[in-house]
């Protein structure tokens, strides 16, 4: 970081050409959408609710009914919380897409362009801050699920690794719905392509239930679709499992996620006219 | 004789089948002012957003300061300003993170950005607005914002597409005199517009583009001459006898029909008017309306293209206080009724 104010500096009011500064531009976007963020705090009020009350509900409401099949894991809400904490931030992912999809509207893009700045910085700019968001949500959740008998069955460092699969969780969507956003260009038009995708992601998954109690067709997508194999990797990773093979699933859904998607976007961000 | 700040050579560009340009070609000379001015549509925002870089032609050149725009973008953009026709500001920060946020792209020292912001929200009158909140500001603030975004890398050449669209008239009149200004210092600028009393007021040459392509360049007074000395103007109660009466007008000089509304182009004013009462009079056509006036650019510009200016404006176009009168007249009749 340091290095790179250095340069800024050393560059002075330059007319020539500019050096690419990549990272400081990408930084500078995060800070402005991050800036954002904090001048709707209702949004990210609203946001958060909705998660909190699915972690009330589903507790309280399936807890008692679920409670059979998750014995395995001591109770109802140690299975759940894996599961909400996923939902949340894929949910949330799709705050990616309508944001630049939102910025394409009022020309704000087109100002970007039109600088000397790194064409990578406004994707990964916002991707960036989405995380920060995604952190501040995953954390809340937390205490909200320890507030209700959240209790993790390993140990702090699986934890703390369970939550940074989260987070890589959610960085990974943020470019797939970038894409969204960027084809799109319109953030309602955004908002109403993401649903169809989401929703099934979610729902059909082991999120909330256990897949084996799903149709035997079902059972094939929901078993090995990306949702479910990271709140399964999640799942080991705070109410103990079988880890090394889930986590792993998880990784190579993520890589494969942002090997296709984040070219895509960025493709697809160039281009946009 | 320098060479132009602003150069473009047949340039062509296509969505699919509709060409927005074919093979438009014009130059802007160093420290001058070109006001690029065409209804909707004609393919004004094409040309600027391929030469600030966002948009690829498909056919002829376009280079500003000498680069070429397609060989080297990047160059391109660190000596240009674009400020667009919606304002590209950040709703969510203030004037001065706005202003901040362009000068950290453009990876300017902190201590100059903050510097030039307090200048620039200052000559743009924003000064006791600068830590306010932009979706706070009205339009008119929102514009002077943007256009001084635009400025804070002092580019050398800046684009305003339509920099004055949809702001009401006191708005208009006081960003104006902020371009003055900044022509003042220099700074070469391409203006797109479709309102011709601003390309008359702010540009020194005035080129007029309409379905992609050139159809008139020159100054505002050449332009003006180009058509005869004077306008005059009959209106009609029915439409089929605006119709009837321009082609009985046709010899006279050049003449628009709108509407109920005739418009005849003449060289003498004086004469042509005693012609066109006795050609209404022979034909047996009551005007509701007459006069004689001088010039303006929307003049020239039925003249070349056969249709208004502002046609593309659709709602915000002449019939809309037709349509209000008329509405009033409803609610006259339902109060006596």
């Amino acid at each position: 970081m340091t290095t790179t104010t250095a340069d800024t500096v050393a560059a002075g009011p330059a007319r020539t050409r500019a050096r690419s500064h990549p990272v400081a531009d990408a930084l500078t976007i995060a800070w402005r959408n991050l800036l954002n963020i904090r001048r709707n705090p209702q949004l990210l009020v609203f946001a958060t609710i909705q998660p909190v009350i699915f972690v009330l509900m589903f507790r309280y409401v399936f807890g008692g009914a679920i409670r059979g099949v998750s014995g395995q894991y001591g109770s109802y809400i140690n299975y759940l919380m894996p599961g909400v904490f996923v939902q949340t931030i894929v949910f949330g992912s799709l705050t990616t897409g309508v944001g630049l999809a939102e910025d394409l509207q009022k020309g704000l893009v087109d100002r970007f362009r039109s600088l000397p700045m790194a064409r990578s910085a406004v994707l990964v700019g916002r991707t960036l801050a989405d995380l920060v968001r995604n952190l501040f949500v995953v954390i809340l959740m937390a205490i909200v699920g320890y507030l209700v008998d959240w209790r993790p069955q390993t140990n702090a460092l699986a934890v703390a690794a369970g939550i940074g699969v989260v987070l890589l969780f959610a960085y990974t969507l943020s470019w797939m719905f970038a894409i969204i956003g960027l084809v799109t260009r319109d953030s309602e038009t955004a908002q109403a392509a993401s649903f169809p995708i989401l929703a099934p992601l979610v729902f059909a998954s082991s999120a909330f239930v256990p897949v084996t109690t799903m149709p035997g067709w079902l059972q094939a997508f929901a078993n090995h679709q990306p949702v479910s194999v990271v709140v399964d990797a999640v799942r080991d990773l705070t109410a103990g499992g079988a880890t090394q093979s889930d986590v792993l699933g998880a990784l190579a859904w993520m890589v494969g996620i942002v090997a296709v998607c984040a070219p895509i976007a960025v493709a697809q961000y160039r281009r946009v006219v | 004789m320098p060479a132009p700040a602003i150069l473009v050579e047949d340039l062509v560009k296509r969505y699919g089948a509709v060409e927005a340009l074919r093979g438009v070609s014009l130059q802007v000379p160093t420290g001058s002012v070109l006001g690029l001015l065409g209804p909707n549509g004609a393919g004004k925002t094409t040309a600027v957003r391929i030469l600030t870089t966002l948009l690829r032609p498909d056919g002829g050149r376009a280079s500003v300061l000498g680069v070429d725009v397609t060989d080297d973008p990047e160059l391109v953009r660190a000596s240009i300003g674009l400020a667009g026709q919606n304002a590209a500001v950040d709703e969510n920060l203030t004037g001065r993170e706005n202003l901040r946020l362009v000068g950290r792209l453009t990876h300017l020292d902190p201590a100059v950005v903050a510097e030039r912001s307090t200048d620039l929200l200052a000559r743009f009158e924003l000064a006791d607005a600068a830590d306010r909140l932009v979706r706070t500001y009205s339009g008119g603030m929102r514009r002077r914002l943007d256009l001084a975004a635009a400025l804070v890398h002092e580019p050398e050449v800046l684009f305003l597409d339509e920099p004055t669209t949809g702001l009401d008239p006191r708005s208009r009149t006081e960003l104006w005199a902020v371009i003055e200004e900044l022509v003042g210092r220099g700074t070469t600028v391409l203006l797109t517009t479709q309102y011709l009393e601003e390309a008359d007021r702010l540009a020194d040459n005035i080129v007029v583009i309409d379905h992609g392509t050139v159809i008139a360049e020159g100054t505002a007074s050449e332009l003006k001459g180009r058509l005869g000395a004077t306008v005059i103007e009959v209106d009609f109660a029915a439409h089929d006898e605006a119709a009837r009466a321009g082609t009985r007008l046709e010899s006279l000089g050049s003449v628009g029909v709108e509407g109920q509304h005739l418009r005849l182009s003449v060289a003498d004013g004086a004469a042509a008017m005693l012609e066109v009462v006795r050609t209404l009079e022979a034909e047996r056509l009551q005007p509701v309306a007459m006069a004689l006036r001088e010039p303006t650019l929307d003049d020239v510009f039925l003249t070349l293209t056969g249709h208004s200016a502002e046609d593309g404006d659709g709602e915000d176009g002449d019939p809309a206080p037709r349509r209000a009168s008329r509405s009033r007249r409803r609610d006259r009749n339902g109060s006596r009724g």
